[in-house]
């Protein structure tokens, strides 16, 4: 096996799913039949090959320190759900 | 049972960039909510984040000015969490290869000083900020600060008291102030501060269950939270109890900290390279660039003021607390070549009414105060005099000899306008006279200080006293 139910359901949480007990038998041997396949790169000997985060070989993409315009307020919050005045509005976390 | 405390600081410095860390939105304090925002950092799908040159620049000013190592290659990771202030669902940071590392700064406290390590300072977002309802359960979000470019600036757990932890919080502060890379506003948020604290018996090498604090918005907060904190701790740990580990709110109003419990659960953050942002790499051409850029810095310029001013260490380090200040006393004393009087006045007069950071914004320009200096030097007018006509300067920004000249405050250094005076208090004053000429000589203060008093403190008390000396003689 290369992940667990409770691997599933704690990732689940951390991206906040809500999955019922099948949904996570079903997901957890989804995930495993995906892992299994990718761990076939395992098979490659990779020592003394730096790890690669980009495809592409570029360093350094930078722009200048400079203003540029921003977004009008209202359309800023035009896809909110819930907004009031100048601000978007979300269920108090801090009690 | 003694206990050792170590203490380790987390400082976030809003660095003084025009536009955010990876797009062109405004980083100005106190705009109107919601107006300093666009598609990149409101999080918006298929955007891409370009990095803002001004940042690295930044980064390695800082890395420089501490004698930190600066990774070659940076890169960006995303930092995955969720809270309302974050739009995108994470916090794009450094987590690997920050910008710099294993630097150090020397703090002094009590005359001795202290090397303190920098583990690690990196390049990240701000978050935005929340407003809580008083009475409804929502909260309103204004993101305008979202994408506002931070550095972290990570310490060892190298100190062991509340006033290490301030005085090196103060020589960072001071050091991103010099570089000016930051406004380090703490009322603001710009210079914002958390703290690891643990107890541990003296002698012990292992660590104690640490605390995190965290709201303390002053450096005499910071102070105030960690003494108190010190102080649960340990009576908890004297009680035979063990500390939770867990985050802490300082309340500065009533003065202890409190627990967010439940409000946090364990972090899981998985970070992982940001595939939107590429590697950025610095070379020797760029940091020698830099380096040769760098203003002359806190400690360099407290020795410089020993050596040149001679100065005593004391003022020499208030004096250059702030750069600001600094240059302030470097500009009168260009005018005033007296280092020490400068400094004493400086000292007693202006820190009065102004910080260090706030001098620019003093209405006494250098120029006027080196002038009113000289002019007690030249006899124009009296040190105490001097007080009321600083005291003017304080309140219009005049000049000195505008104020002289229009309250009629200058000096009686007229012998024949003097002399008139002196007789009619000999004359008045028969049984002093007769002291005097009997060798009381403490008499004198008697007689000069009638004087003044009939002079409003204007006649020059050189010539008051040889007046009197040669009536009475």
């Amino acid at each position: 096996m290369k992940i667990t139910k409770e691997e599933v359901a704690q990732v689940a949480r951390l991206a906040r799913l809500e999955l019922r007990p099948e949904e996570v038998a079903r997901i957890t041997s989804q995930l495993d039949a995906i892992l299994g396949y990718v761990a076939k790169l395992d098979e490659l000997d990779t020592q003394g090959v730096a790890t690669t985060t980009h495809s592409r070989d570029i360093a350094n993409a930078f722009r200048d320190d400079e203003v540029s315009q921003s977004l009008d307020h209202d359309r800023a919050l035009t896809n909110a759900p819930l907004q009031k005045g100048e601000y978007f509005v979300v269920p108090r976390i801090i009690t | 049972m003694e206990f050792e405390t170590v203490i380790g600081l987390e400082i976030h410095a809003q660095m003084k960039t025009r536009s955010k860390i990876f797009c062109g939105c405004s980083t100005e304090f106190g705009a109107p909510p919601n107006t300093q925002v666009c598609p990149v950092c409101l999080g918006m799908p298929g955007v891409l984040p370009v990095l803002n040159r001004q940042v690295v620049e930044n980064g390695i000013k800082f890395a420089l000015a501490t004698s930190s190592s600066i990774n070659r290659e940076n890169r960006f990771a995303r930092k995955n969490y969720f809270y309302p202030d974050l739009p995108k669902g994470y916090q794009i940071s450094q987590f690997e290869l920050p910008i710099a590392e294993h630097g150090a700064v020397d703090i002094e406290v009590d005359g001795a000083v202290k090397t303190v390590g920098i583990t690690r300072a990196h390049m990240e977002e701000d978050a935005g900020k929340l407003v809580h309802d008083d009475r409804e359960p929502v909260s309103y979000v204004d993101l305008n600060r979202t994408g506002t470019p931070l550095l972290e600036i990570v310490s060892e757990p190298d100190l062991r008291s509340p006033e290490e932890a301030v005085a090196y919080l103060k020589k960072i502060h001071a050091i991103v102030r010099y570089l000016d890379i930051s406004d380090g506003n703490m009322q603001e948020g710009s210079f914002r501060c958390d703290a690891n604290i643990s107890l541990r018996p003296v002698g012990a090498e292992e660590l104690g269950i640490r605390t995190e604090l965290k709201n303390m918005n002053s450096f005499r907060n910071v102070q105030l939270a960690l003494e108190f904190e010190v102080r649960r701790q340990r009576d908890i740990l004297l009680d035979g109890g063990e500390v939770v580990q867990e985050t802490l709110l300082w309340d500065p109003d009533r003065g202890c900290t409190e627990s967010m419990r439940g409000k946090e659960e364990a972090h899981d953050y998985r970070y992982f390279p940001d595939p939107d942002l590429v590697p950025v790499v610095i070379d020797d051409a760029w940091i020698e660039r830099v380096r040769g850029e760098l203003p002359e810095l806190p400690d360099a310029r407290r020795k410089r003021f020993v050596a040149d001013y001679e100065l005593p260490e004391y003022d020499a380090g208030i004096l250059t607390s702030s750069r600001e200040l600094a240059d302030y006393f470097e500009a009168a004393c260009m005018l005033y070549p007296n280092p020490k009087k400068l400094s004493n006045w400086i000292g007693t007069e202006m820190l009065r009414d102004y910080g260090p950071e706030t001098i620019a914004a003093c209405p006494v320009t250098p120029h006027n105060l080196a002038r009113l200096l000289n002019m007690i030097e030249e006899g124009t007018i009296s040190g105490k005099i001097a007080k009321t006509v600083f005291g003017e300067m304080l309140a219009t920004g005049a000049d000195p000899d505008a104020i002289v000249k229009e309250k009629d405050l200058a000096q009686v250094s007229d012998e024949g306008e003097l002399l008139n005076a002196v007789r009619e208090i000999i004359a008045a004053n028969p049984e002093q006279v007769r002291q005097f000429r009997e060798g009381k000589t403490k008499v004198m203060g008697f007689f000069v200080g009638q004087l003044m008093k009939q002079t409003k403190g204007q006649a020059n008390p050189q010539l008051a006293n040889k007046l009197f000396q040669q009536e009475l003689g």
